[in-house]
């Protein structure tokens, strides 16, 4: 591009903002255990706080959203609609893929993650792209999109206030919504004056006009833009995508191109279809009845338009998604990332996003990864809920988390994956407890047993047995002295 | 038994593992509370636990062995209610044993057991004008913890509120995260204690908050999870079964 592209407006951020981006095997997903990681989110002293406010004051605002409206009504029909879109997945996208290219869409199919870091690492190169403005995407996540982009040379800027704060500190979305809900405005402020090169007000407003001036350069200067998408519309062969801040609608249509990196699974029948999942995404997402933008991606530029890219690629992610079609998993596929589940989860409200070890947190994040990454390499979130049911009860498309979780709890079992010792703990527990006689015998050694142990009604000693439960907690056996 | 003449309804009591185990004064105070309605109950002798801690971690196996212990013992050709002082085993009992004991000999028991089995606040409730009649009393602010299960599975809410306003002088006060996990979870208690036990400090700091003497739940399970914890903290509130503090109220 011409020399002069550094002059038009904004001020350019300093070389080396961004931190280098995580390699597509820098997930720690195989390399620690959930409590491990659970522990290191728990010990950064304001993460808690911060994730637990964050998420209350977001379910907050998605319930009173529907107070006095026919919710149930609403989600029931969001429920048929994502059924009837997903069992007929194979139809409805090439009707998608149809309509898409009929307006001049550039459609590309990735079975795979490495698949879709390559081709758009390739249109990148084709089109002698060297500067790209994002908007967020969590499918961009799942495939480490940008470091398959830096390695083409291509500097990447997220333009999300949240995704740049993540760039800026080298560090990974928290939440599917919020990616910076585990965050503090005092660690941005602080981020912020660094990289300005002196202390910024430690205001919202200051803090994000610094953003603003930094990405506005940015987006003026870009040579492509890349999103994600909330909705595929079958019917019109458009991509969706709602955004807050302004710069989805920026980045699919200010710069020459625009690619955006849509899971098949986003695909709706009808553009009518968005009456009913419009309000319940933006309502479970963020709690409002509408975005402040929702952009619609239907093609290139046409003949005397005035504006929008003049290419438009759509890459179609798999990525272990066919493979879920039909089986007892496939209801997995009709979630539209909301995040409502996240927010009202009891175990994500103290660990984060980031211990669920790969891109998605809490119950879907359970759900996915273990199905996306396999059994072997994730099956062990699936126990990491209390399957509470909280989440069953706030999902917008009505996926029954809980017994999607205990299926893969099954699965796990069926397949092996569980340790030995549980496996036999079990059995051993079965010969014994399904004799009534053994039964009892067993009970009143157990009884016998905390008594012993018991001071004042209270086991509090650090039997090796009891040791999980007794690190952190008394066994109240008898009634408390008061 | 009783007989048809006397005003006595009977019922069944399923202690549960956990009463067997830990939380016996639960079952026993359920026992002093009927009595004191007039109601006739017994144990079944040789139940053990409905399988739910293998039946959450997957293990269909392990579960539907040791259900079925439980499932011949209930079944004693009566139609009783099958009382149960805990959410979570009725909901284990009432929704999933069908789908558990699918396609075996004991399906038609398990549908039969299901359609017996009763969450005794739920029960309860059914007699809050006997109970008033009763006059229990006792001079104490409570807050009540919805258990998951008995919440969001058998969609039990009221029920074991309204058995506590029949208590004079009792203040019921709902606390914010009444219905939030505890963070037991059965086996999740074990394989992490340490979010387990931030999961449990949440609603204490709550219960404190709200400066009440008693936390009332209706599954054992919960109530080890909360007793034990503040236990362990010294935190001045005391976390018991509603069929104990019903008992103490009716002493
Ligand atoms: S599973 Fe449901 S609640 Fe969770 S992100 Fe998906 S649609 Fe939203």
């Amino acid at each position: 591009m011409s020399a002069t592209r550094e002059d038009v407006g904004g001020t350019p951020l300093p070389p080396g903002w961004a931190k280098p981006a995580h390699q597509p095997d820098a997930f720690e997903l195989t390399t620690t255990t959930f409590a491990e990681r659970a522990a290191k989110t728990m010990a950064r002293p304001f993460a808690r706080g911060a994730i637990a406010n964050a998420t209350d004051h977001a379910a907050a605002l998605t319930t009173a959203r529907f107070v006095g409206t026919d919710h149930e009504a609403l989600r029931e029909e969001a429920r048929k609609i994502r059924a009837h879109a997903i069992a007929n997945l194979p139809d409805y996208l090439d009707q998608w893929i149809d309509q898409a290219e009929r307006k001049g869409t550039i459609v590309h199919y990735a079975a795979d993650e490495s698949e879709a870091r390559r081709i758009v690492a390739q249109i990148c190169t084709d089109q002698q792209i060297t500067r790209v403005v994002k908007s967020k995407s969590m499918a961009s996540e799942e495939v480490s999109l940008n470091s398959a982009l830096e390695a083409v040379g291509v500097d990447i800027y997220e333009t999300d206030l949240g995704e740049f704060v993540v760039q800026a500190m080298g560090d990974r979305p928290g939440h599917v919504i919020a990616p910076i809900l585990h965050r503090t405005k005092d660690e941005v402020h602080e981020l912020f004056s660094a990289m300005a090169g002196h202390e910024l007000p430690n205001e919202a407003e200051a803090l994000t006009a610094f953003a603003r001036e930094g990405l506005r350069h940015a987006f003026l200067t870009a040579d492509a833009g890349i999103s994600g998408g909330n909705f595929l519309i079958a019917e019109t062969g458009d991509v969706l995508l709602v955004t807050n801040e302004g710069n989805g609608r920026l980045t699919t249509s200010l710069p020459p191109i625009h690619i955006a990196l849509v899971g098949i699974e986003k695909v709706l029948p009808r553009r009518r279809d968005l009456a009913v999942l419009l309000p319940l995404l933006t309502g479970h997402g963020t709690g409002q009845q509408i975005t402040t933008y929702v952009s619609v991606s239907a093609g290139p530029r046409r003949q005397g338009e005035p504006d929008g890219p003049e290419q438009m690629h759509v890459v179609l992610l798999d990525a272990g998604r066919s493979a879920l079609l039909g089986g007892e998993f496939e209801e997995a596929l009709h979630c539209i990332r909301c995040g409502a589940c996240q927010n009202v989860c009891p175990v994500y409200r103290q660990v984060g996003g980031h211990a669920y070890g790969w891109v998605y947190g809490g119950p879907i994040g359970a759900v996915l990864t273990p199905l996306f990454r396999g059994q072997e390499e994730a099956g062990e979130l699936a126990q990491a809920t209390t399957l509470c049911g909280a989440c069953d009860d706030v999902c917008p498309v009505k996926i029954p988390l809980h017994d999607l979780l205990l299926n893969l709890r099954r699965r796990s079992d069926a397949e092996g994956h569980v340790p030995r010792h549980e496996q036999v703990a079990f059995a051993l527990w079965a010969q014994v407890w399904s004799r009534p006689l053994l039964y009892r015998a067993s009970t009143a050694v157990a009884r016998g047993s905390l008594r012993a142990l018991a001071r004042n009604g209270v086991v509090s000693a650090k039997s090796p047995l009891l040791r999980r439960w007794t690190a952190g907690r008394d066994l109240v056996v008898g009634k408390r002295p008061r | 038994m009783p007989d048809d003449v006397g005003m006595t309804a009977a019922v069944q009591l399923f202690p549960t593992c956990i009463g067997d185990v830990v939380a016996q004064q639960t079952a026993t105070d359920a026992e002093r509370v009927l009595d004191a309605l007039g109601i006739d109950h017994h144990r079944p002798s040789a139940t053990t636990c409905c399988g739910q801690p293998a039946y959450n971690s997957g293990h269909d196996g392990p579960a539907r062995a040791v259900a079925k212990a439980t499932l011949k013992a209930l079944d004693d050709g009566s139609d009783l209610p099958i009382l149960v002082p805990s959410g979570s085993c009725t909901s284990m009992v009432r929704l999933h044993w069908r789908e558990l004991f699918h396609g075996t000999p004991e399906a038609e028991a398990a549908t039969r057991i299901a359609r017996r089995v009763r969450e005794l606040s739920s029960y309860l409730a059914e007699h809050t004008d006997a109970l008033r009649e009763l006059k229990p009393s006792l001079a104490v602010r409570v807050g009540y913890h919805d258990s998951c299960h008995m919440l969001r599975e058998l969609r039990i809410k009221e029920a074991p509120r309204e058995v506590l306003q029949t208590v004079a002088g009792l203040e019921l006060v709902e606390l914010d995260s009444s219905e939030r996990c505890c963070g037991f979870g059965g086996t999740f208690s074990g394989r992490y204690p340490d979010v387990s036990v931030a999961m449990a400090d949440t609603k204490i700091d709550d219960m404190v908050a709200a400066k009440i003497d008693v936390l009332v739940s209706s599954d054992p399970g919960c109530l080890m999870q909360l007793a034990g914890r503040m236990s362990r903290q010294g935190t001045p509130v005391r976390a018991v079964h509603l069929a104990t503090l019903m008992a103490e109220a009716l002493a």
